[in-house]
């Protein structure tokens, strides 16, 4: 049992720090959350830094040690996150490295990770949400591409992406779980109706997707036809177990400068709202310790992450919630005011006991599959 | 990094639980329970010996001093397993004594200390105790393997910004709020075990209880709540951090007793009877939970920290 890291290790996080140092002074300044041209631009472009200095491959070949570094670094130094590359380097990436041909690592992976393509997640749709192999969007094949019918929901960064990981049915006739194959969709076929939903935020992180005899080669197929729910798995582990790494960090740097306002607006004399930051940082303290066991499981069985992440993405979406409550009562009557900081975020926190599974489905995860509790009602 | 259990570790803690089960085991617990009179129940000597000659108060002792040589984490696995078995005495005080009380390292000294909460246990069957124990008067023990005697305390009670300081500047101190969260952790993940267990097998309305999602939502709760604080405790362990423990200390007392309570839920009728083992984890829970360093001088101590 050890948290040390290894003198490779830590020369990696010297040369990382450093890189930072010199790096994010020359940064443009971030854009207009509303303007997806320059967001993208924006995130692609420090993807493409990143890859430059050799960084950009680090969430798929760097060690689990080595990508927790680089998530707990870039954080703390407050550079950008991943934004729109999300789905692209996050999930879909490390599920076409472990899934896809070598032909198909060679055409995706390289744009992804040099910031010039982006991915969104055409998983959802209105009648398949937490149940989502319930999907109805119809995929039949016509020589040598699949003809794709339906339409999608929630779909983030829709407008912004070239392509879309996408989940099809193609044979509506197997068991729900049986039919599904997992489809990589470029974004500029015809066919594709792409109308941006409006989030509590204000934002446009979201979008609806219609699929209108949209023409996906087959070549573009990841795993076997059929198969799909079990490429789906190894996804949705990517997402549920390390995708929201970073933000534990960040969440502990907001606690922080969270305490210092609340020092300097009088509200810390409140012993229980000081208790309740107290409260907070043993909360973070141990999520982030959490992320370490489960990076060290992880790396110990070489690979896609387990069962874990769920207890993480459990305890974790609701312990940001919590945070950004607490800063609203810092605030007081200015956590009224969106233009005051934490307030967007204290939107956006809304999202995440929903997105990426609901606490709901989290907990019989948990249940069935760490606890063997009965599948059931 | 490779934060997991070695396997020196894990042999430890495999050793450790084999040990109390057939010491210690369910039988044990219930004779001890039911043997209790008015006064408290009694300390089994012969045990005490026993867990002295496996190493378990000279654990951290160097080897050249006759002890075992282990560190922090290893005793935090100890005392997690005693706290899962419901392992009566001062345990924490005898083990944190050792090299210091003769005999303590051996089992054959039982050494109680008076806690900065004024709570003092196992008084009568200690043959030292550590601290000013002027004026105690016994106390009706919520927890009939737990005796208590209560010193009088100047000011306030528990969670004052004393215990707080000497949490974060007293090493024994500090090492003794761990090692309560050790045993907060090994209780909560016994009553998780227990709830899932009863869980797959309990019948209601022609299916297995646990297949019905509010009971399966409490028990994937149990687990988050145990594996969080497994995490803080191990980790605390490692750095031996006076902040790091002060909120491992919060979400292992949190763990241990609202995990107590979900077994209970979970349990129905059976779980309000004396023959349950869950009422036993709860008021143990309870009294861990008042133990150096309590709730709200944690939180200030964390929150001091920000
Ligand atoms: C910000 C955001 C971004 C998203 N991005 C994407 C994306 O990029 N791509 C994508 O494909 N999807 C995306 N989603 C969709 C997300 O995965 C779904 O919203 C989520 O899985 C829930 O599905 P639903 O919205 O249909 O809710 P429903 O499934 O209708 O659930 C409604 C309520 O019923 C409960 N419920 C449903 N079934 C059960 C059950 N069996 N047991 C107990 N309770 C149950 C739920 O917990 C919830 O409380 C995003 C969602 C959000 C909020």
């Amino acid at each position: 049992m050890e948290l040390a890291c290894t003198d490779e290790e830590e020369e990696f996080r010297a040369r990382l720090r450093e890189w930072l140092a010199a790096e994010l002074p020359g940064l443009p300044p971030k854009p207009d959350p509303l303007d997806w041209p320059a967001r993208r631009a924006y995130d692609c472009g420090w993807q493409r830094r990143l890859y430059d200095a050799g960084y950009g491959h680090v969430h798929w070949d760097a060690s689990p040690t080595q990508r927790l570094i680089f998530l707990e670094e870039t954080e703390r130094a407050g550079a950008p996150y991943v934004g729109a590359n999300f789905v692209g380097l996050l999930h879909a990436g490390p599920t076409i490295a472990a899934e896809g041909t070598p032909e198909q690592r060679d055409r995706w992976l390289e744009p992804v990770l040099r910031g010039d393509e982006v991915w969104c997640q055409g998983f959802s749709e209105p009648e398949a949400g937490s149940d989502l192999a319930a999907l109805r969007t119809r995929a039949v094949r016509d020589g040598d591409a699949y003809v794709v019918t339906g339409q999608k929901i929630w779909t983030s960064h829709a407008e912004a992406a070239d392509w879309c990981e996408l989940l099809v049915r193609t044979d509506p006739d197997a068991p729900k779980h049986r039919g599904i194959t997992w489809l990589a969709m470029p974004m500029d076929a015809p066919g594709i109706t792409v109308r941006p939903l409006r989030t509590l935020a204000g934002s446009t992180e979201f979008a609806e997707m219609f699929l209108d005899e949209v023409r996906v080669p087959v070549g573009n197929r990841v795993g076997e036809e059929n198969d799909g729910w079990r490429v789906t798995m190894v996804t949705l582990s990517f997402e549920r177990g390390t995708a929201f790494v970073g933000e534990v960090v960040a969440c502990r740097r907001v606690l922080g400068e969270l305490a210092r306002t609340a020092r300097k607006n009088g509200t810390w004399d409140d012993p229980v709202l000081r208790r309740r930051l107290g409260r907070l940082g043993a909360e973070f303290q141990a999520l982030w310790r959490l992320t370490q066991w489960n990076v060290s499981e992880a790396q110990a069985s070489g690979g896609v992450p387990g069962t874990g992440g769920s207890v993480f993405k459990l305890r974790y979406s609701h312990a940001r919630q919590e945070l950004y409550d607490t800063a609203a009562a810092v605030l007081g009557p200015e956590a009224l005011d969106l233009a005051r900081e934490w307030n967007q975020d204290r939107l956006s926190s809304l999202s995440y006991t929903i997105a990426a599974g609901t606490s709901q489905i989290q907990q019989n995860i948990v249940a069935e599959r760490i606890l063997g509790l009965p599948k059931g009602r | 990094m490779d934060f997991r259990l070695t396997e020196d570790q894990r042999a430890l803690k495999r050793g450790v639980r084999e040990l109390l089960d057939r010491r210690f085991g369910r039988d044990a617990l219930r004779a001890a329970v039911d043997g209790a009179g008015p006064a408290g129940a009694a300390l089994d000597r012969e045990l005490w010996r026993e867990l002295g000659a496996a190493g378990f108060f000279a654990l951290r002792l160097p080897e050249a001093a006759g002890g075992v040589g282990l560190g922090l984490p290893d005793a935090v696995l100890l005392f997690e397993e005693a706290g899962r078995a419901l392992l009566p005495g001062p345990l924490i005080a005898t083990h944190l004594a050792a090299g210091e009380v003769p005999g303590a390292a051996e089992g054959a000294v039982v050494v109680t200390a008076v806690d900065p909460s004024g709570l003092v246990e196992w008084l009568e069957a200690a043959d030292v105790v550590l601290g000013r124990a002027e004026g105690v008067v016994p106390v009706r023990s919520v927890d009939p393997l737990t005796p208590l005697h209560r010193a009088p305390v100047s000011g306030g009670t528990t969670g004052t910004a004393e215990t707080a300081e000497t949490a974060e500047t007293d090493p024994a101190s500090r090492e003794a709020s761990l090692l309560t969260a050790a045993e907060q952790l090994g209780s909560a993940a016994r009553t998780t075990e227990l709830a899932v267990a009863h869980a797959r097998t309990r019948e209601q309305f022609g299916q297995p209880i646990g297949g019905f999602q509010a009971v399966k939502h409490l028990c994937a709760q149990m687990l988050v709540r145990t594996e969080v604080a497994r995490v803080a405790v191990y980790a605390a362990a490692v750095t031996a951090d006076p902040v790091e423990i002060a909120g491992a200390r919060l979400l292992a007392d949190e763990a241990a007793t609202a995990c107590a309570r979900d077994c209970l839920q979970v349990y129905g009728g059976m779980g309000f009877t004396w023959e349950a083992d869950v009422h036993l984890h709860l008021k143990r829970a309870w009294v861990r939970a008042e133990r150096g360093l309590a709730g709200a001088a944690a939180e200030e101590l964390v929150a001091a920290s920000l």
